[in-house]
């Protein structure tokens, strides 16, 4: 049965087989464990047609010559054999007028002059400041391809438009680099347990793993891509609120499960199946505000799960009612390293003024990652004046907590991790150079699973794309192999920009970019050296 | 325990189609007629919503924009022919300071009572002007904290009005001797004069009523006598230069009054308080080049009680070529209030450029009182701010037309909903108090300090802004 468990590219938990370094009681609640290829397939649109950057029109004038198909290396003129008239221009495809400094520009090259190429209008509709339309469109690339989109289709995907924090700033690259390294030489993983205290030494092959989404705020679909894309990748997701689905269980070695305020669907048994069990105080996108599940949300599934009464509103309240002091907190760790011997704990907290005094009393309560997540983090639904307003953006609290925690001399006894609003995998690079040991990302695998960010994940029947919704017609829109195989493709996009960020940089692991923030520069400042205070 | 304050509301939905963000549009010819966009793409039926609305149309004054943004109607068109616009009519409404989506969100207020919830994170720019520059606080888990508006605690957002002791003198045994008029009012929240642009004198027995509705206070023309003497108390006079007295019996009803800021300040304080000696008197200064210094010196003379400082419309100073923004001169005045000793004897009311709940509790953390707001409540009457407020020339919102009903519930939804917004944020940061979220910046996060501290210590100098 244990053997059943093997994956394929995880590498070890420690040096001892799983087996080992399980305690009785976490023994007893494994399942076989499901191995998922780290694969990357073409995992096209599930859309008829696809949002695009530009547009191709084809006038009355094309005389159906094929002259276009055949210059076009894209693949953009689209002519199914047996068909007289073209298709649909795949206008996804196509690099815009750039092409025209090509030789394969098929509007130079209709003889009847019918093809124009121009900017689509939706171009500029889709998006917003902090996910631009560039974003918002190579994220869906990278999820299709599972590559980095081709310098022709000039999307800039390092950073958003919102003028401040990640997207000022930027990486010094030399103009080569200090040590020449190939790619297979860098190494991209991140240990999560540096406390050294016997539990086992959990490491993640890429510095990230995805966010807390709870049973009922996302779709079945959406939370087993994300585990399988975890598996995959032999990192982890996170169940958020309220319990985990039995379903969940041969992807158990990748859970992270929640034991937030409301402490919904937290039983022995859901503690006792997973690696990691995260604490969850505050979300970035609603800071000290709680949760709220509507009681519409609240279908007899959620009730089981979290063990409520159907059809009510379930408040999660803010803070834990039981916590008050570190020393409450610590109650709670304890409390947990007790139910399951062989899990490390996670404390996920929120963006205050004092985020450095909270992130050096989680550690010394006992957890092993502290998890920061910032004001303008995802979210299922918040109030629009908590997202924009409370608590700080996670570019100012990464160099703040990574500072205090060097100062008191415990950096490296505790894994930093941030979140909120971290959207591409330079995000990431520039998150670790801050200070991060890893990031926690949410908003970015939506996207990839087709998000479009309208915002509209609560209101109704839940998101019009199927994503984040329990209704069945609407979550009947996505498939789970294409939803595994979108995340693992934008997982093998990011880890590529990464490894060619730190290749670029010189250097051979990721975690020798944390805190380097002598290799970037801010775009608003003189960057003429540190100052002395 | 005193009654919990409490503003009843309803739903008070708009009297024309909503003007959304979104509209979509079939910019091509060659429609299939497979009703896939009407049929299955549009999971909120707006098509059919849409054909229905232009079939009762009696006259076309605005087209349907409800659309929602979800692109699916788009992606899934047969024959690609669908495209998302912005409706250029949103992106009309407003200025450069009150943007579109204010407008947007007031008027959800304003029909819903409710605190805008909405997915996905924020999706503005990283900082901005003004308000902007600033992050509220919160608590984590070191301090006890509260359930926001769900209410399990108590959050009071009481403000008193007036002149407070700097300490109280006790004969013995007896009760402190005779203390200043206070005024108290449920929230720190007044609603200002209008503009003159947008004076409309069918708008103010709404405003009184939205005022009696909400226990808060309106300031009134000294010539607008009320429907109902018992909204006396939620009504202040204002007493300009030229403004006619108000009879005395009035008067005498009222709390609070103003007083155009002049020279001889100190003498009609002292005229008003011998008709009616508990009242409060508020002096109304405007926030010129020289408003912050008057402010101050006002706030030196011993008869003084209160302060209300206004900027303009969008905030600014007035009358100046640079001017400063209403937060920063609220901390200039609350700073040098300080370092005269004496800041807890005044109360500092400000107003201008108050546009959304979030500035209510920032000015106050900058050192206000209590604010007070005018184009708010005017929003949330579906004015569109198109400044084209003269005589002959149609009003969008149709103001002039404006039912009783229709428009006290909105702005009582409104106050009700920013009053909500407010004990969300106090209940993030663990404040159980309005008063004490005056001045207390150390619960607050300015950008120019967050941005030194973090990238000025790396990268040297800011360049820009």
């Amino acid at each position: 049965m244990l053997d059943a468990r093997a994956r394929p590219a995880a590498p070890e938990a420690g040096a001892l087989p799983i087996s080992a370094l399980l305690p009785e009681n976490t023994l007893k609640t494994r399942v076989p464990q499901e191995p998922v290829e780290r694969v990357t397939r073409p995992a096209p649109s599930r859309y008829r047609n696809e949002i695009a950057k530009y547009f191709v029109h084809r006038s009355q004038d094309c005389r159906l010559c094929g002259k276009c198909t055949e210059v076009c290396s894209y693949g953009v003129h689209a002519h199914p054999s047996g068909y007289k008239y073209f298709g649909e221009p795949l206008h996804h495809l196509c690099i815009g007028p750039s092409c025209e400094k090509t030789d394969h520009y098929c509007v130079a090259h209709c003889p009847n002059g019918a093809l124009q190429v121009r900017e689509d209008p939706m171009y500029q509709v889709l998006g917003d400041a902090r996910w631009s339309s560039d974003l918002i469109l190579a994220t869906w690339k990278m999820a299709e391809t599972g590559d980095v989109p081709p310098a022709g289709y000039d999307y800039d995907y390092e950073c958003g438009k919102s003028g401040g924090g990640f997207d000022r700033l930027r990486f010094r690259f030399p103009d080569r680099p200090p040590v020449a390294l190939r790619a297979d030489e860098i190494d991209t993983s991140v240990c999560l347990n540096k406390r050294g205290d016997g539990r086992p030494k959990i490491t993640i092959d890429v510095p990230w793993y995805g966010g807390g989404m709870s049973f009922g705020s996302v779709s079945n679909v959406t939370q087993l891509s994300k585990a399988r894309a975890a598996v995959a990748f032999n990192t982890f997701t996170c169940t958020g609120e309220g319990g985990f689905m039995e379903r969940m269980r041969p992807y158990d070695d990748h859970v992270i499960t929640q034991v937030a305020t409301g402490l919904f669907g937290v039983r022995e048994e859901t503690i006792q199946r997973v690696p990691i069990v995260e604490f969850k105080y505050a979300q970035g996108a609603k800071p000290g505000l709680g949760g709220h599940l509507l009681g519409d949300k609240n279908t007899p599934a959620v009730a089981r799960m979290r063990e409520a009464v159907l059809g009510i509103s379930l408040f999660s309240p803010f803070p834990f009612h039981s916590v008050y002091s570190i020393e409450d907190h610590m109650k709670h760790i304890d409390w947990i390293k007790h139910v399951n011997r062989r899990a490390l704990i996670s404390t996920k907290v929120s963006t205050p003024t004092d985020v450095d005094m909270v992130a050096v009393g989680s550690y010394s309560a006992g957890t092993h990652i502290v998890h920061i997540d910032g004001g303008y983090g995802g979210t299922g639904a918040a109030p629009d004046i908590a997202k924009k307003n409370i608590a700080m953006p996670i570019e100012y609290a990464i160099g703040k907590v990574h500072r205090f925690l060097s100062d008191e001399g415990v950096r490296d006894k505790v894994t930093l991790i941030a979140s909120g609003g971290i959207r591409s995998a330079y995000d990431v690079a520039k998150a670790i150079a801050l200070g991060a040991d890893g990031v926690v990302i949410g908003t970015s695998e939506m996207v990839a699973l087709g998000c479009v960010r309208c915002s509209r994940c609560e209101s109704g029947r839940g998101c019009p794309r199927g994503i984040a919704t329990t209704d069945t017609e609407l979550a009947a829109k996505m498939e789970l192999d294409w939803g595994t195989q979108r995340l693992i493709n934008l997982y093998s996009a990011w880890r590529k920009v990464l490894v060619s960020i730190l290749q670029r940089l010189g250097l051979r692991s990721v975690s020798e970019l944390r805190g380097r923030t002598d290799l970037m520069m801010h775009l608003d400042y003189t960057n003429n050296g540190a100052k002395t205070a | 325990m005193p009654e919990k304050y409490h503003i009843k509301t309803r739903p008070v939905p708009p009297r024309g189609p909503r003007i959304g963000k979104h509209g979509v549009v079939d910019w091509r010819e060659d429609c299939a007629r497979c009703h896939n966009c009407v049929k299955k793409a549009c999971v909120y039926d707006r098509y059919r919503q849409e054909v229905d609305y232009i079939r009762g149309l009696t006259e076309v004054s605005a087209l349907f924009f409800d659309c929602m943004g979800c692109f699916s109607c788009v992606q899934d068109c047969t024959k690609g022919l669908l495209r998302l616009s912005i409706n250029p009519e949103y992106e009309k409404l407003g200025n450069r300071y009150w943007k579109p989506d204010i407008i947007k969100t007031t008027w959800l207020q304003a029909e819903t009572a409710k605190i805008p919830v909405s997915g996905a994170g924020y999706r503005g720019p990283f900082s901005g002007p003004g308000f902007d520059s600033m992050w509220t606080d919160m608590s984590e888990i070191v301090r006890p904290t509260r359930d926001g508006i769900h209410g399990r605690e108590y959050i009071s957002t009481s403000v008193d009005i007036g002149r407070k002791l700097p300490f109280l003198s006790l004969n013995g045994n007896q009760s402190p001797a005779s203390q200043p008029p206070l005024v108290s009012i449920p929230m720190p929240l007044i609603i200002d004069l209008s503009s003159p642009a947008h004076t409309l004198p069918k708008l103010d027995p709404i405003i009184e009523k939205a005022a009696a509705n909400t226990g808060i206070i309106a300031l009134m023309d000294s010539r607008y006598r009320p429907a109902k003497s018992e909204h006396l108390e939620n009504i202040a006079f204002y007493l300009g230069p030229d403004s006619p007295p108000v009879p005395d019996e009035l008067m005498r009803k009222t709390r609070l009054v103003e007083i155009a800021d002049g020279p001889s300040v100190a003498a009609r304080i002292k005229a008003l308080k011998q008709v009616h000696p508990e009242i409060v008197v508020a002096i109304r200064v405007e926030l010129t080049a020289a408003g912050v210094g008057r402010a101050i010196e006002l706030a030196g003379l011993p008869d003084v009680e209160t302060i209300h400082v206004v900027a303009d419309a969008n905030g600014d100073e007035l009358t100046t070529q640079q001017p400063r923004f209403l937060k920063d001169m609220i901390r200039q005045i609350h700073t040098a209030l300080i370092e005269k000793g004496g800041r807890d004897e005044i109360t500092l009311m400000a107003g201008g450029g108050i546009a959304l709940p979030e500035h209510m509790a920032k000015a106050i953390i900058c050192g206000a009182d209590l604010v007070t707001i005018n184009l708010p409540l005017l929003i949330a009457l579906e004015c569109h701010l198109c400044e084209s407020c003269r005589p002959g020339t149609p009003c969008p919102a149709k103001l002039e037309n404006v039912d009783f009903n229709f428009a006290v519930g909105r702005m009582t939804n409104l106050i009700a909903a920013w009053h909500d917004q407010l004990i969300e944020l106090m209940g993030a940061m663990g404040m159980r108090e309005a008063r004490r979220l005056r001045g207390d910046v150390g619960r607050a996060m300015f950008f120019e300090q967050l941005e030194e501290e973090t990238f000025g210590k790396l990268y040297g100098t800011r360049t820009s802004r």
